[in-house]
């Protein structure tokens, strides 16, 4: 083994851990002052200038905060289930090119952890285990409004997972390749959302709901289920459950941005070359991730909730049959494209 | 000669997490000890270089079908009160059926250590995906299709049980 690219993996692992709890924390500054902006209020200004170490005396006082395990609870669950939902949080930004390859000490630094050649498979993988950590979650606490927010959880991501899955399909039949390296490369002059603007719409309607977001917070919702799958958690274990939430919200903006806007490249990239290509890359990369952030969370403050059903109904018989359209009709434009008929 | 060693360590481990699937008393510990192992399973795919069925591996089964399971032994809540007793004859047959289902597999899978191994010399790429769909959509595309329509005929089976005789809600 290269003892150098162990090191520089290991450095960009480390890096990338810190970048996303970092990003993580300070979403939840940006989402309570964007809260506070649109509800026309002040917003957190206490702890430092513009109440900017807000995160750190929320992250001190979970810790300090009792930690409490309910007598009845399944104990080890208990304590698996948010470490899980974290863990799988933190995973997927494993395949994710942040940018293009960098030159320091006489090195090609790619800047991606695993460049893995079935990408978008494992992001999808990742995916479909990261309901586990809720639901494990909600059914140890021995709570009834706990296992009903489990519940909802896992029937909702099993159920948009579908669509999400259909409407990236369509992408890599563009792209010709599961790589998500290959797919921001091809999309150095048109972004694929030019092409696919139906795909993106629903896959972004389908992050929303796998990442239990408003409108789709029905695992939480607290007019109807206390705290959802949560209401049995105190101290840091709430803290990672919320941490995730942040932290799956900040990696799937990220690969919304690949999949359907560039990834790192943008417009009137060929004027620069080498390392300031690549840190502008990231650069453009990073405002992407920010954007959706932004429309992620100024879609919470908007849109009144679903219902579950009406969610079950949007899910199974609008975005599906949708998602098989778009992909039929992508299908057919590209064999006949390439001449098969 | 350490990628040998992975896999032995690998191996007793899938052993171990399948052995407490079935000696574990509670039913949503046996499940969540199978997630672990079908996750060893395809780590064991990606020591194959196999990426492509490692990862379907994991979406399918340790993803979606395990879900399922666990969905429904957490609406069901058993406990020790309502657990079914095992007779005498009960234990006799799960041993005979058990004990046959063993043997099958032995006898059907005495040889693929040997098969597998040459498979493996003639093609380091056999397990990506490019390769895999090629073989799926020439060589063996008329298996695929059939598969495919069985899938076809179970989903609307289910779909046709699931279904209410009259809509009452709407």
């Amino acid at each position: 083994m290269d003892t150098a690219l162990l090191i520089e993996k290991s450095i960009l692992v480390v890096l990338l851990f810190l970048v996303s709890l970092g990003a993580a924390a300070y979403m939840t500054y940006f989402e309570r002052k964007l809260a506070a902006w649109i509800q026309d209020r002040v917003g957190p200004d206490r702890a430092g200038p513009f109440g900017i170490l807000q995160p750190i005396a929320d992250g001190v006082k979970m810790f300090l905060k009792e930690d409490f395990i309910p007598a009845k609870a399944d104990k080890w669950l208990f304590i698996i289930g948010p470490g899980l939902a974290m863990f799988t949080a933190l995973i997927t930004s494993a395949v994710v090119p942040w940018g293009p390859k960098l030159h320091l000490f006489g090195r090609d630094i790619a800047l991606q952890v695993a460049d893995i050649n079935i990408g978008i498979l494992y992001v999808f993988g990742v995916l479909s285990v990261g309901v586990y950590g809720i639901m494990i979650g909600g059914w140890a606490s021995n709570n009834k409004y706990s296992l009903y927010g489990a519940i909802r959880a896992s029937s909702q991501m099993i159920s948009y997972e579908l669509a999400m899955g259909v409407s990236a399909i369509t992408i890599v039949l563009l792209s010709g390749s599961l790589s998500l390296n290959d797919i921001v490369a091809q999309q150095s002059s048109v972004w694929n959302v030019v092409y696919q603007p139906l795909a993106f719409l629903i896959f972004f309607v389908c992050a929303l709901a796998e990442l239990n977001r408003a409108p789709f917070d029905l695992p939480e919702c607290e007019s109807e289920l206390v705290g959802g799958y949560h209401t049995e958690y105190s101290s840091m274990k709430l803290g990672l459950y919320l941490f995730s939430e942040y932290t799956s919200m900040f990696v799937s903006s990220a690969i919304m941005a690949i999949l359907f806007f560039g990834g790192y490249n943008f417009p009137g990239m060929s004027y620069f070359s080498g390392n300031t290509l690549a840190i502008l890359s990231i650069g453009a990369f990073a405002v992407k991730i920010f954007l959706f952030i932004f429309v992620i969370m100024w879609i919470r403050w908007t849109i009144p909730r679903f219902r579950f059903d009406q969610l079950m109904h949007l899910g199974w018989k609008t975005l599906l049959p949708l998602s098989l359209i778009n992909l039929l009709i992508t299908g057919l434009v590209i064999a006949f494209k390439n001449g098969w008929f | 000669m350490s990628l040998q060693i992975i896999s032995i360590i690998l191996g007793s481990l899938t052993l171990a997490t399948a052995l407490l699937v079935v000696l574990s008393k509670h039913p949503v510990r046996s499940v969540i000890y199978l997630v672990v192992t079908f996750f060893l399973i395809t780590s064991m795919y990606i020591m194959m270089n196999a990426q492509f069925l490692a990862i379907v591996n994991m979406i399918v089964y340790a993803g979606a079908i395990m879900v399922l399971f666990l969905f429904v032994l957490m609406l069901l809540n058993l406990n020790k009160e309502i657990e079914p007793v095992n007779t005498r004859t009960a234990q006799f047959t799960a041993l005979i059926a058990g004990g046959s289902l063993l043997l099958i597999l032995i006898t059907a899978l005495k040889d693929t250590l040997i098969l597998g191994e040459s498979f493996r010399q003639k093609n380091e790429q056999i397990g990506l995906v490019k390769e895999l769909g090629n073989l799926l959509f020439t060589k063996y595309v008329v298996a695929f299709e059939i598969t495919s329509i069985l899938f076809i005929a179970a989903m609307v089976g289910a779909i046709l049980l699931a279904k209410r005789e009259k809509q009452i809600i709407e």
